[in-house]
């Protein structure tokens, strides 16, 4: 028992018990996600999400000590974000014959999505940090976490928020698709990546390459345009 | 491999030093893409190996957020007192996000092909 006991304090300092608990976790959520496929909410990053949620607060281990080792696969959103030129480039020919309808539609959607998300909180009494971290929340994390901080929210709040955000659109794209009768995969797939960034287009994936690669190109492109859109929007409030 | 992901790191690292450099309100990350997207136009293409290693990345996109989404434990106080306001104000302004950006979209891609 002291030996068990000695061992998990040994554990708990190194970064191993985070980055292994992390990647056994998600092999796990693939597993059960596999199982219930077209069920929107099964999908292998709320689960795992949900899974270590309860490990840690069920253990005790505060946060950080788990991110210590976590941080390894947190870290990889930056190249990955980089790497998002690839689907980029790939239908280049293809983005540039639609470049103009495609900058007003992110333009337009960008400030919808960021101005009528401020408006909300802030008509319903939402305390200021949590309106400013709510602003960037249609954004892949990497660059909503920096938005947020820019603007006096709080980055850890504002990843939240964007999961959420990223797992309410994959819910909600099917019925405001054919409730509006927007058909054209390059007009589906460019709302899905604004609105609901990686999650909600690599759902779109599965439907349609297209789809795919224009919610590719709306990650990219509405982290640009929000980034430079929402301090302007949150100098207002 | 390797290659691709330090090309990759590369440009993440001159991205991060662009937007200290010149103040840019943008994340490092994002300029690192423009400059891939740019390099990629110049050479005309990925390599085999840079297109595996990047799509091996984007395909565990998911994974990638699990850290930072564990970060809800240390923001269930917040949550809990702002439930409400989030309840209505994440779907509404998600749709309202989907809604206009799809048919504006939609409206002008007829109109460019037509």
């Amino acid at each position: 028992m002291d030996k068990i006991f000695h061992l998990w304090v040994y554990l708990e300092t190194t970064p191993l018990l985070g980055l292994v608990s992390t990647l056994v976790v998600w092999q796990l959520a693939m597993q059960i996600a596999n199982r219930a496929p077209g069920f929107a909410l099964a999908n292998p990053m709320l689960i795992s999400v949900a899974i270590l949620s309860v490990l840690l607060l069920a253990t005790h281990t505060p946060y950080s000590a788990f991110f210590q080792g976590a941080q390894y696969v947190h870290f990889l959103l930056g190249p990955a974000t980089v790497a998002l030129a690839l689907p980029m480039y790939a239908n280049l020919s293809r983005i540039r014959r639609s470049a103009r309808a495609i900058l007003p539609a992110l333009l337009a959607g960008s400030i919808t999505a960021a101005g009528s998300a401020m408006l909300i909180s802030r008509l319903m009494g939402a305390p200021d940090v949590v309106v400013r971290s709510l602003a960037p929340k249609s954004v892949t994390t990497p660059i909503a976490m920096g938005i947020a901080e820019q603007i006096g929210g709080q980055p850890s709040l504002a990843a939240v928020f964007v999961l959420l955000t990223g797992l309410t659109a994959i819910v909600l794209i099917p019925p405001v698709n054919r409730l509006l009768g927007i058909r054209n995969p390059m007009a589906q797939g460019l709302a899905a990546g604004m609105a609901g960034h990686g999650l909600a287009t690599a759902r779109m994936l599965l439907v349609s390459e297209t789809a795919g690669a224009f919610g590719g190109v709306a990650i990219g492109l509405n982290g640009l345009i929000t980034a430079v859109l929402v301090p302007l929007l949150a100098s207002l409030l | 491999m390797l290659n691709a992901f330090t090309l990759l790191i590369v440009c993440q690292f001159v991205g991060e030093v662009i937007a200290r450099f010149l103040d840019l309100p943008l994340p490092g990350p994002v300029i690192g893409l423009v400059l891939l997207l740019g390099l990629l136009i110049w050479r005309g293409g990925a390599t085999p190996a840079q297109e595996a290693t990047g799509n091996w990345l984007l395909r565990h996109f998911g994974l990638l957020f699990v850290p930072a989404g564990v970060g809800v434990i240390t923001q269930l106080d917040v949550l809990g007192r702002n439930w409400l306001v989030l309840l209505v104000a994440i779907p509404v302004s998600t749709a309202l996000g989907l809604a206009v950006t799809g048919l504006v979209m939609q409206r002008l891609a007829r109109r460019d092909e037509g």
